[in-house]
């Protein structure tokens, strides 16, 4: 018995100890999310949170402050000296973290890596014809035409280490079909102002400051430990719990419960992503309708399903006020016209007189499909639009599904749908990339254009602007034009434009940080109180 | 004894095969991996390239052929989401869920086999009531609840225990440990007892069940006519007769365990193959689903036929039967 107690008091010794070490040396910054990176290889994934794990470790060229801004990173600056070339001026004195010094070589072989046939990223240097060294500091990108918005999505083109990456066999992205593992995908090497010291797939990965940073560090971490957690329930219990520091994304439901607790609190903003729904606009007869004809061809009929969605009921209900209703099909934030788009208002008279007007004075039947495992809450809207459409006689069989095999029903070549729901962020930050993926129209012969257009909703004006935009360089200009093409969107009704929804974050108090609207995190922006 | 181990060899070698092809046919309908490979911007040229390079055009015969001779040679394929061999990624997180598995069958035969002897000798007791009421909850608990439960008691309002991962681990060899250190033991802790609460409740009635029958046979009176002391009779007359059922059912729960250990794996972040498996699902990563289902339903044609081996040696009537059979 006496030996009992004396182990029970060893353990809550131990146990006090072990805490009070961890807040003496409070510059650790543990934190999780849903799932660990896929790969460490920079150019073997086109993910968001790949990028935002390796964002800490690699650099491109450019990068992006927390407001989404374009700054310069391992080009300290750049020109574009003929139309078709673009000249960067690399940064002087950079090293990998394996103490190679980083120059043009570099910028070439990284470019030939992520332009091989086995990367999943070449749209990043979709164009660019050929890259031409200058001299050891100099690069010029040479693309096959004028390209306003080249370095748009460069944030997530890293810089590798030549040498590393030829003394590896990494030269290529990992190749599945070959059975070719990259070296790369295992271990990292970049100029960040973080390196990877220890990693444990799926269980914890570490990383150090890089002290030989060419830039001054802004964060004031001296360790920072990554791990995944699955569960929302699990991960919040770890931050309640104080064995993590900061965790995303947090569910909605434990919000005021992160909040109400001492010590932690959420963190939430509006994210660049655009959920909206799509109508069949090219089939004769829309499939699950009982109508003759296809109702989605009629303006009107998708007018009055504009019309009848309370926006503003899913904002408060189901998003629980962390949604932004959305007017265009792109974050205001990403557009700087986008307060001259104004949504129509909520109207269900307004939305029944359309319908009675376009020949359907009873309503109709038909489906809608939806995910119930990509976007925050994407069922529960479905349900709520069901229900609203109701009330205007539209009568909705709804079918929420996993997204495996939600995407490969709706994409193309199948489009079996009649109304969806999708959400689209634009990689390059840039509404080209909405117009072009979204609005213009499709051509399967040349597979180009309008990929995601599902609904093939067209018009010749929009096509016309999706290619000026490409080429032309005054921005005011540009901006019009762009404008011009979401009013034609607008006026039109080829989608409904639903919200922006909410990057969720929760992190105890003692840790502050910035949250990006990609729902990218990284650590540079991280001090520990 | 060989012509019957031969048997069971050759039904088990169908049972693989018929495993394979309903696992093939079923990654058919599982969705397109190709869509969660790649990103959204990824042109519909560079689509069909990828499709046509994963052999995902080919005939369904010839995939099937690819499918089952790959397997046959342990050749799991590579994993399209973390582009890694599978068998590589299964060997990483095999030793997770077999200390997970062990511990809790362990846990359910020392707590389960005592409470079935207990409950089984005092029928009527207070004591017995309590504990067989207890064990209906065990029983009708879902997993993930009692998971989460323990969790908020242990880890958030009592903070005793961690509440994810699986702490420290030892490397012997390839074969990852957490029972080397203080922090391994603690993380085992509560998704163990999660895991084992169904087993141990299945136990406890089983071995219960099957003691109020013994108690009741003749061999029993005999003995205690003899004078042995109650203490004999019952542990080394009557539990030893229990047990030949409670080796078959523990020998099919243990391929359960392993392989239902993904719900306690996932509420616990466990880094074992059952998150490995729900994972890929997730990402329709069809080499590791097909890998996983036909190495659970290896694990369970193996554990059948040692049952079926071991249940012959420790019966004598099952040899005696044979053999009289030949009549």
């Amino acid at each position: 018995m006496r030996r009992r107690i004396i182990t029970t008091a060893a353990m809550a010794l131990a146990l006090t100890m072990g805490a009070s070490l961890q807040a003496a040396e409070a510059k650790e910054l543990r934190w999780a999310f849903s799932s660990d990176t896929a790969s460490l290889d920079p150019m073997g994934h086109n993910v968001t949170f790949t990028f935002s794990v390796l964002g800490n470790v690699y650099e491109g060229l450019v990068q992006r402050d927390a407001d989404l801004k374009i700054q310069p990173a391992l080009a300290e600056k750049w020109e574009i000296v003929e139309p078709n070339r673009w000249r960067f001026y690399l940064r002087k004195g950079v090293k990998f973290h394996n103490g190679n010094a980083f120059n043009a070589d570099d910028v070439i072989f990284s470019y030939q890596r992520i332009n091989n046939p086995d990367s999943n990223l070449r749209d990043r240097v979709a164009g660019v014809k050929e890259v031409v060294k200058v001299d050891d500091y100099t690069v010029d990108f040479i693309t096959d035409q004028p390209n306003p918005i080249l370095i748009s999505q460069w944030e997530s083109f890293f810089m590798m280490d030549k040498e590393w990456a030829e003394a590896n066999g990494a030269t290529v992205p990992t190749n599945l079909t070959k059975g070719i593992e990259s070296f790369a995908g295992q271990n990292a090497n970049g100029t960040g102002p973080f390196k990877i010291t220890e990693r444990t797939i799926d269980v914890r990965t570490v990383f150090e400051p890089n002290k030989e940073w060419w830039d001054k560090p802004t964060h004031n971490l001296t360790k920072v430990t990554m791990t995944p957690i699955q569960q929302a329930a699990t991960r919040v219990a770890a931050l309640l719990s104080g064995e993590i520091d900061m965790m995303f994304p947090a569910p909605l439901q434990d919000i005021d419960r992160i909040n109400n607790n001492s010590g932690t609190r959420v963190i939430s903003g509006p994210e660049l992503r655009t959920i909206f729904l799509g109508f069949d606009q090219f089939r004769e007869k829309a499939l699950g309708t009982n109508t003759e004809k296809n109702p989605f061809k009629d303006v009107r009929v998708r007018k009055a399903i504009y019309q009848a969605i309370d926006i503003e009921l899913i904002k408060s209900r189901i998003m629980r006020n962390l949604a932004d209703p959305s007017s265009i099909m792109i974050s205001p934030k990403l557009f700087p016209l986008a307060d001259q788009i104004k949504r129509y208002p909520y109207d269900p008279e307004a939305s029944k007189k359309l319908l009675a007007e376009a020949g359907y004075p009873n309503g109709f039947e038909t489906r809608l499909d939806c995910t119930n495992d990509r976007y925050v809450n994407d069922a529960q809207i479905c349900q709520a639009i069901t229900a609203m459409l109701a009330r205007v006689g539209i009568k909705l069989n709804m079918r929420a599904y996993p997204n495996a095999q939600y995407f490969a029903d709706i994409a193309r070549p199948k489009q079996d749908f009649a109304l969806y729901l999708l959400g689209w962020t634009p990689s390059s930050f840039d509404s080209q990339n909405v117009l072009y993926n979204l609005m213009s129209s499709w051509d399967p012969a040349a597979a180009r254009g309008g990929r995601v257009n599902y609904g093939d909703g067209t018009d010749p004006r929009i096509d016309e602007i999706t290619n000026l935009v490409v080429t032309e360089t005054d921005e005011a200009k540009r901006n019009q034009l762009i404008l011009e093409a979401f009013k034609i969107s607008h006026d039109k009704v080829f989608y409904v434009p639903l919200h922006q929804q909410a990057v969720v974050w929760a992190a105890r108090d003692n840790v502050d940080l910035k949250q990006r609207a990609d729902d990218q995190f990284h650590f540079r922006h991280v001090t520990i109180k | 004894m060989f012509k019957f181990i031969a048997g069971r060899l050759v039904q088990s070698i169908f049972v693989m095969l018929f495993v394979g092809a309903i696992a093939f046919t079923l990654f058919q309908f599982v969705g397109d991996p190709v869509e969660q490979m790649v990103g959204q911007d990824t042109t519909q040229a560079e689509r069909d390239e990828l499709r046509e390079r994963l052999g995902l055009n080919d005939p369904l015969i010839v995939q099937f052929a690819r499918f089952a001779g790959n397997m046959a040679t342990g050749d799991f394929g590579f994993s399209y989401q973390h582009k890694r061999p599978v068998s590589q990624l299964i060997a990483e997180r095999l030793p997770a869920t077999m200390e997970l598995a062990g511990l809790s069958i362990i846990l359910a035969l020392m707590v389960g086999i005592p409470l079935g002897v207990y409950t089984g000798l005092h029928r009527y007791g207070v004591a017995s009531k309590v504990i067989m009421t207890l064990s209906l909850i065990g029983v009708s608990l879902p997993t993930f609840l009692i998971g989460i439960l323990f969790i908020y008691l242990f880890s958030v309002i009592l903070g005793w225990l961690p509440s994810f991962g699986r702490g420290e681990v030892v490397n012997l060899g390839g074969w990852t440990t957490g029972f080397l250190t203080l922090s391994g033991w603690k993380a085992i802790i509560l998704p163990a007892i999660t895991l084992a609460l169904f087993q141990m409740t299945l136990v406890m009635r089983l071995v219960r069940a099957e003691m109020l029958e013994v108690m009741r046979t003749d061999y029993i009176k005999f003995a205690r006519a003899r004078g042995i002391s109650n203490r004999a009779v019952q542990f080394r007359h009557a539990l030893k007769n229990t047990l030949v059922p409670v080796i078959t059912i523990i020998g099919l729960q243990l391929g359960t365990v392993i392989a239902f250990a993904i719900i306690t794996e996932t509420v616990f972040q466990w880094p074992g193959m059952g998150r490995l498996f729900l994972q890929g699902i997730r990402a329709v990563d069809i080499p590791i689903m097909s890998a996983y289902l036909v190495m659970i339903a290896f694990f369970f044609v193996i554990i059948n036929l040692i049952v079926d081996i071991l249940y012959y040696v420790v019966d004598p009537r099952l040899r005696v039967d044979r053999a009289g059979g030949a009549n």
